[in-house]
């Protein structure tokens, strides 16, 4: 879950990476007394979750109380690279800037640990900087069971060779900023730029953070912080009911169990849908490996309610869970949804193989539903599914 | 022959005792692995019964490979207390543990990863998050159907689940050495790399397909890996090629962020070290069928 520059700011300021006062608002009229309470001027700044908005005017300074209403009327509403603005922090007006610096942690996929990186030349889009002055960029790996020690930031400190008058400055933002990396559960934290002021403080003037969603078993604030406003209303229903699915832009309905045989099943969606006037998956679900009529149910109920669902495919393979229960699961699922009055109307293509296929092919032959189709391989299941959703 | 697990491996199941941990125990017996214990520390000394077969209850997994020699341990315990059974099972020292529990926190994978690499790698951890391995006709450890294939010459190493089951039904008239399900997370024990250079050494593996999906850059080195490493035909397959950028599709690696980790530059990685690539499981198989058949 990526958050708002305002959230990642609470976030620092609470394990003591030093940032500048703030509160974030959503109508152009609070913006008077948040003004007010920072003395009379502010920064106006669009949230959102996308880089380059001060490029597109969304960040702007205001000199006077009356100035700051006007600048978040201009801000709020306003599209930053297909992100509409909802929200944008009143931020204290920075100190004189004399250098900006980027710091950051991350997890290394590849070496399978985290890792610290830090440059002097922050400010700018560091991939920029990676790409062409790869020299300015410093990546020092973290172990996790280690963590950031004093000693530890000074040498990460030394590696992005920060001058020496801000060295135990940064070296200390660098402790407090692994401690917001570790007991938040973040996968990314990332401070950009890290500023230094005429007093010679250092100040993180701007932030992300990205937390992971598995932690949140002994993460419990951590819900709060999701962007509801901003999900799709399917994926919302679906989350709540503890579904796996996420929205696409196509007509195919898709229902498998598994993540990578759901995956699988969208590419090979699209490539039928090559052949039927270039129809699209319109989601990912996995119901996961036990297929139950209940879970089957509720996966049908979701993609049902997509008006741009025009023919939905069930991919399912039987391993643990043979055909046979899976069958008896999708004709109880169309049965109860039947039963709560939904109006089931799409065609369904059924593919199932693995145990005992033949008799859940049985099954689903036997119960003669009018609107379901059963293929039995995958390829040509997902071509019926495309050729339906392109007929309609 | 086979990779990792063989008819001599002893196995036990830290989480034994909890439903998923019971129902998988049963479905293990009954592929003929061989399990010699459980662990539970609160059940430690009962005896659990699998259909006439009874199972002891260690309190550790030290002593469990104390009283009888196991070195696998299967791991189903919950992502809240996954990660000191995991550390429990380093601290061992056993040889194999497959980690089947879903919904690790990576801070937490990450640790044990780490703390792995500090005792000298001497267990091989599988997963999390993933099905764990089989060799058909000898044992099962982990979640994986037991009865959709049969001992053959074919390899098979996948972050997926179900595609490697798709897979091993698929090819079921063939057969396969092992099947090793290495898991979707973004920090896993296991690499696709570990078990080409596995597959590569067992002289009963003839081909080996390699099952791929997006985020990270695991396909690509196990491509350069293959170029440099690998003399039998590898047959690969890649999943996702229609998911947007920014969204998890179902692994929480599965994430294709900027240019990387997308499903066109692992196919085109792995078509350049000379793997065949499918465009579907079923072309996968079909190549997989073409090159051992004709």
């Amino acid at each position: 879950m990526d958050l708002f520059e305002y959230q990642a700011r609470d976030l620092f300021a609470k394990h003591g990476v030093p940032v500048l006062a703030g509160e974030v608002i959503d109508t152009p009229e609070a913006a008077r007394e948040a003004t007010e309470r920072l003395g009379g001027k502010s920064v106006v700044k669009a949230q959102v979750k996308v880089g380059g908005r001060g490029k597109a005017g969304g960040v702007k300074l205001a000199a006077t109380p009356d100035e700051a209403v006007a600048r978040a009327s201009d801000i709020l509403g306003m599209d930053i690279k297909g992100h509409t603005v909802h929200k944008v922090m009143i931020a204290e007006t920075a100190p004189e800037i004399v250098e900006e610096y980027y710091v950051s942690y991350l997890l290394d996929r590849t070496n399978r640990t985290f890792l610290a990186m830090a440059s002097v030349a922050g400010g700018m889009d560091i991939e920029e900087v990676a790409a062409t002055t790869p020299e300015k960029l410093a990546k020092i790996p973290v172990d996790s069971n280690e963590g950031v020690t004093k000693e530890k930031a000074q040498e990460i400190v030394a590696a992005g060779q920060f001058p020496a008058e801000v060295a135990d400055k940064v070296a200390d933002v660098m402790v407090t900023l692994w401690k917001t990396f570790v007991a938040e559960d973040a996968l990314l934290v990332e401070v950009n730029p890290l500023a230094k002021v005429a007093s010679g403080e250092v100040i993180a003037l701007d932030g992300k953070v990205s937390l992971d969603a598995n932690a949140e078993f002994r993460q419990p604030e951590h819900e709060a912080l999701e962007d509801k406003a901003a999900a799709n209303p399917l994926e919302a229903a679906a989350k709540a009911k503890g579904l796996n699915y996420v929205k696409l832009e196509g007509e195919v309905g898709i229902i498998g169990n598994g993540a990578g045989l759901v995956m699988s099943t969208l590419d090979v969606v699209a490539y039928a849908g090559e052949n039927h006037g270039g129809v699209k998956p319109a989601n990912f679900l996995d119901i996961g490996g036990g297929a139950s009529a209940e879970v089957m149910a509720n996966g049908l109920e979701i993609i049902l309610g997509d008006p741009d669902v025009k023919s939905v495919f069930v991919n399912v393979f039987g391993g643990i869970t043979a055909c046979d229960e899976v069958a008896n699961g999708i004709v109880q699922a169309l049965e109860l949804l039947k039963s709560k009055g939904e109006n089931v109307s799409k065609p369904l293509v059924v593919r199932l193989d693995g145990n005992n296929a033949e008799l859940g092919r049985k099954i689903l032959s036997d119960a003669n539903h009018p609107l379901v189709q059963r293929v039995d391989t995958m390829d040509g299941a997902a071509d019926k599914a495309a050729e339906l959703a392109a007929a309609k | 022959m086979a990779i990792f697990l063989t008819k001599d491996s002893k196995v036990i199941v830290q989480g034994m005792t909890g439903a998923t941990g019971m129902k998988h125990t049963k479905l293990m017996l009954g592929d003929g692995t061989n399990i010699v214990g459980g662990v539970n520390p609160r059940k430690a000394g009962e005896k659990v019964d699998f259909d006439g077969t009874e199972v002891p209850v260690f309190g550790s997994v030290v002593e469990a490979m104390e009283k009888t020699g196991a070195d696998v341990s299967v791991i189903f315990v919950p992502p809240k207390f996954a990660k000191a059974a995991v550390v429990e099972a380093i601290d061992a020292e056993i040889g194999l543990a497959v980690v089947i529990t879903e919904g690790i926190a990576v801070h937490d994978s990450a640790a044990f990863w780490a703390y792995a690499k500090a005792k000298g790698n001497k267990t091989r951890i599988i997963g999390p998050n993933c099905p764990g391995l089989i060799t058909p006709g000898q044992s099962n450890a982990g979640i994986i159907p037991g009865d959709i294939t049969k001992p053959g010459k074919i390899g098979l190493v996948s972050k997926s689940g179900t595609l490697t089951y798709q897979m091993m039904y698929e090819l079921r008239d063939i057969g396969f050495t092992s099947a090793v399900g290495i898991g979707g997370d973004p920090v896993i024990g296991t690499t696709h790399i570990d078990a080409l250079e596995a597959f590569e050494a067992d002289p009963e593996t003839e081909l080996i397909v390699m099952i791929g999906e997006i985020g990270g850059d695991a396909e690509e080195r196990a491509a350069d890996f293959i170029k440099a490493n690998v003399t039998k035909p590898v047959v690969g397959y890649v999943a996702g090629f229609t998911a947007p950028e920014g969204k998890t599709m179902g692994h929480a690696g599965a994430i294709v962020s900027g240019s990387s980790g997308t499903a066109q530059a692992k196919k085109e990685a792995l078509e350049a070290a000379g793997v065949k690539v499918g465009k579907t499981p079923s072309e996968t198989a079909r190549l997989a069928r073409e090159i051992l058949v004709g």
